[in-house]
């Protein structure tokens, strides 16, 4: 991962995407630890809908896949760390699809985009027919 | 598995005179939204309804596939001649779906329940609650 900054890792799970159920698993897990964090109600809305959205991404366009969920702690601050994984058709044209609007089945397209905008730190990696890999960092805010 | 059959479980859709009345209470999977559109478009046409409220308070998280079926079905009532406003939605939820790009032009919407209901008085002034 190119995201640089030297961070411990508390905890660390993975956890299956491959049903619509994963997706609202996965999501509760990550409003429940976001909660535990201490992050206000809009970071952890905004950290909720972005793993709504990405994990959404996994199952509807990949099909299977899997999330890596770290809490981290850097300097005071700690926040969640998110990785998504799949070995999906991987994303052709990211610039059009980071620019937000570039839909698909089922979606306005602003899956990635948008949840880019709802993180601190958002890394994505993909090639067609080799997959896709999306971190996000979410920090808490006082 | 008690959670499992909640999350199922339909959307409720009430008649409070000319209006209809739907509160959203779990989390819109694709089956549920699928029935809760239809439900609501079938109601509006047994009713007669002129005016619709969807009723969001509960959600805690609207990411963009709820945004779009709640628009859709706005639009659709909308369609069928009936005013639709969207009413309850979070600080927190308004917040991340302006964040995101979501357009949310275009549909009406209200602090709650009450305002809801003036709204739409004001819209049909013809009509009675």
């Amino acid at each position: 991962m190119a995201l640089s900054s030297p961070v411990h890792i508390r905890s660390s799970q993975e956890m299956a995407i491959e049903s619509e159920d994963d997706v609202l698993q996965v999501r509760r897990e990550v409003r429940v630890l976001a909660e535990r964090l201490g992050f206000n109600p809009f970071a952890t809305a905004a950290v909720t809908t972005a793993t709504s959205e990405l994990a959404r991404n996994i199952w509807c366009h990949a099909g299977r896949g899997m999330v890596q969920i770290e809490v981290i702690d850097e300097e005071g601050r700690s926040g969640l760390r998110l990785v998504f994984r799949d070995q999906g058709p991987g994303i052709p044209d990211i610039e059009r699809v980071l620019v937000g609007g570039y839909s698909t089945a089922r979606s306005l397209g602003l899956g990635l985009s948008g949840s880019r905008r709802l993180v601190d730190e958002f890394n994505l990696q993909s090639q067609p027919g080799q997959g896709t890999v999306v971190t996000v960092v979410k920090w808490g805010r006082l | 598995m008690t959670k499992r059959h909640e999350m199922r479980g339909s959307i409720p859709v009430l008649r409070i005179g000319s209006t209809l009345l739907a509160t959203i209470q779990v989390e819109l999977r694709d089956s549920v939204a699928e029935d809760f559109q239809r439900t609501v478009l079938t109601r509006i046409e047994d009713t007669g309804s002129t005016g619709l409220l969807i009723d969001i308070t509960a959600l805690d998280m609207v990411d963009s596939y709820v945004a779009r079926v709640l628009v859709e079905t706005s639009k659709m009532a909308r369609l069928m001649g009936t005013e639709a406003v969207l009413v309850g939605m979070r600080p927190e939820v308004a917040a991340t779906l302006v964040r995101m790009g979501f357009p949310v032009d275009g549909v009406r919407t209200a602090l709650d329940v009450d305002d809801g209901l003036a709204l739409l008085g004001r819209l049909r002034p013809a009509f009675d609650l």
